[in-house]
C-alpha cells in the first residue's frame, strides 16, 4: 500500500473464487468511486483496472481476495484496491508488463492497461510465492 | 428381539389413545407459518406424513435414510419444494418437521423411563428428517435460481429487426463469456435467419469495457465479417472510449458510431437506403 487507509472507514475484504465475484467487485468499486467523488471517466477506469486484476487473480492466482476501501493522504481522497493470491507468482515481470504479451488466451493488455488507468500501481510478486498488485486513483 | 420392542416403543409414543397427535401437530405447525399455508392444505400434507412415518417406525426404519423411509422421503421432498417455491425460509419448512417434537414433549414429564428413551430415540430420527427438508429446499432453491439465471442470459439479449437487412444488439449490464456466447450466437443467427448484412451492437447499457468485453466483441466482428455481414458498434460513452484507449485496446478497423441513430443511418446508407427529409419539415 502507497497510502494509509482512510481513517474511520475500515477497507473491506471481497473474495475471488468464481467469475460471478467479479460482478460483486466492480460493484463494490464502483459505490467507493462515487463516494471518493472520482469524475465519472476516472470511475471508469478505477473499475475496468480492478476487473482486470480480479481476473488475473482467477485465472493465473487460481483465485485469492481484494481489499478495497478509501484512502487519504495530504487532504486528497481516493479508492485503493489491494488483489493477492497464493498462486505461481510472475516469472518475468517485464514480459508479463508488455503490452500484448499473454501466456493464455488474452489481448495481453490486462496488467500493463491497468497501470495506464490508475495513478499508483505496485506489484510485488515471487515465483512460487503468489501476487500482490496494489492500485489506488485519487479524486482530482 | 431389542429391535421389534424399540419400533413399537417409537410408533407407541405416536399413536397414545385418546389424542389425536396429529392434530395437534397441525396447529403447532399452523401457528408458526401463519395464514401463508391453508389449514385444509396443511392437514391434508401433515396427516399423509404423520401416517407415513407411523408406518415406517412400524417397519422398523431407525433413521431418515431407511429404506422403510421413502414414502416419507418423497413426501418432505415434495413439502419442501412447495415450500421453497412460495418463498418461505429454511427455518419455516424444517418448522413443520420439529414441530412434532414439541407436540411429544409432554411425554418427558408425564411418562416412564422408556418412554423418555425412545422421545430421544425419535427425537433423534425427527432431526434426521428436519435436516433432510432443509437439504431437498436449498436443492429446490438451487433449481429456481439456475432457471432464472439462464431465464436472464436470454432475455437481456434480445437481437431486433430495425430495418430489412438491418439487425442490432442492445447489450444491457456485464458482459461475461457465457452471456457474450449467447450473444454472439444469437446474432449470428439471425444474420442468417433474416438475411441482413448489417448489424449494429449497442453498448449504451454496457458500463464497463475490459479486455475480455472487447475480446469477445471483436470476435463476434470477426465472425460476423466471415459470414459476409458488417458490424459497428454504437453507443461508446467518452469514459468509456478513453478507458479503452488507456487500457491500449485497439478498436481500429471496427466502425463504431456514437449513437444508436447513428450507426442505424450509416447500416441503412450502406445497404443503399436513402434518408430524405421532406420540405418544409424542420429538421
Ligand atoms: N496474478 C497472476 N499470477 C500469475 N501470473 C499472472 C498474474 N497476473 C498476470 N499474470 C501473467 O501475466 C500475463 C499478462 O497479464 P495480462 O492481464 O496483461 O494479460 P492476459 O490476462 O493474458 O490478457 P488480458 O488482456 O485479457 O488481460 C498473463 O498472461 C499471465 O501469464
Ligand atoms: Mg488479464
Amino acid at each position: 500500500m502507497t497510502a494509509p487507509w482512510a481513517a474511520g472507514e475500515d477497507p473491506k475484504v471481497y473474495p475471488i473464487a468464481r467469475s460471478g465475484d467479479l460482478v460483486h467487485i466492480r460493484q463494490a468499486i464502483r459505490a467507493l468511486a462515487q463516494q471518493s467523488r472520482l469524475s465519472l471517466v476516472d470511475q471508469t477506469k478505477m473499475i475496468t483496472a480492478a476487473s482486470e486484476l480480479a481476473r488475473n487473480t482467477l485465472i493465473y492466482g487460481g483465485g485469492g481476495k481484494v481489499t478495497a476501501g478509501l484512502v487519504s493522504a495530504n487532504g486528497r481522497r481516493g479508492v485503493a484496491a489491494v488483489f493477492e493470491d497464493s498462486g505461481p507468482g510472475i516469472p518475468d515481470v517485464d514480459q508479463a508488463m508488455t503490452d500484448g504479451w499473454t501466456s493464455g488466451g488474452g489481448l495481453g493488455l490486462g496488467l500493463s492497461g491497468a497501470r495506464r488507468l490508475v495513478d499508483d500501481f505496485r506489484l510485488d510478486t515471487a515465483p512460487g510465492e503468489g501476487t500482490t498488485v496494489s492500485i489506488t486513483k485519487w479524486a482530482r | 428381539m431389542a429391535k421389534r420392542d424399540n419400533a413399537a416403543d417409537l410408533v407407541g409414543l405416536l399413536s397414545v389413545e385418546g389424542q389425536d397427535l396429529a392434530a395437534a401437530w397441525v396447529r403447532e405447525v399452523s401457528a408458526s407459518l401463519g395464514s401463508r399455508v391453508g389449514t385444509a392444505e396443511l392437514d391434508r400434507e401433515l396427516r399423509e406424513l404423520y401416517d407415513a412415518l407411523v408406518d415406517a417406525l412400524q417397519q422398523g426404519a431407525t433413521d431418515v435414510h431407511a429404506e422403510q423411509m421413502s414414502e416419507v422421503r418423497a413426501l418432505l421432498t415434495e413439502l419442501s419444494r412447495n415450500r421453497a417455491r412460495q418463498g418461505f425460509s429454511p427455518t419455516e419448512t424444517a418448522i413443520s418437521v420439529f414441530a412434532l417434537k414439541r407436540v411429544l414433549e409432554p411425554v418427558l414429564q408425564e411418562g416412564s423411563g422408556d418412554e423418555t428413551r425412545a422421545y430421544l430415540e425419535l427425537g433423534r430420527v425427527l432431526d434426521g428428517l428436519g435436516l433432510f427438508t432443509i437439504e431437498s429446499y436449498s436443492q429446490t432453491r438451487d433449481e429456481i435460481i439456475t432457471a432464472q439465471a439462464e431465464q436472464l442470459l436470454e432475455l437481456s439479449t434480445p437481437v431486433v429487426r430495425l430495418w430489412d437487412g438491418v439487425i442490432a444488439v442492445p447489450l444491457v449490464g456485464t458482459l461475461d463469456s457465457a452471456r457474450t456466447q449467447v450473444v454472439m450466437e444469437k446474432l449470428l443467427q439471425a444474420l442468417v435467419d433474416t438475411g441482413s448484412e448489417q448489424a449494429i451492437i449497442d453498448i449504451t447499457g454496457v458500463p464497463a469495457v475490459d479486455t475480455q468485453v472487447a475480446q469477445h466483441l471483436l470476435k463476434t466482428i470477426v465472425a460476423a465479417r466471415l459470414m459476409g455481414a458488417e458490424c459497428t458498434v454504437s453507443g461508446i460513452s467518452p469514459q468509456i472510449a478513453q478507458t479503452i484507449v488507456a487500457l491500449g485496446i485497439e478498436f481500429d478497423d471496427i466502425i463504431t458510431k456514437a449513437s444508436l441513430a447513428d450507426a442505424l443511418k450509416l447500416a441503412l446508407r450502406r445497404s443503399g437506403v436513402d434518408l430524405v427529409a421532406h420540405e418544409g419539415v424542420q429538421r
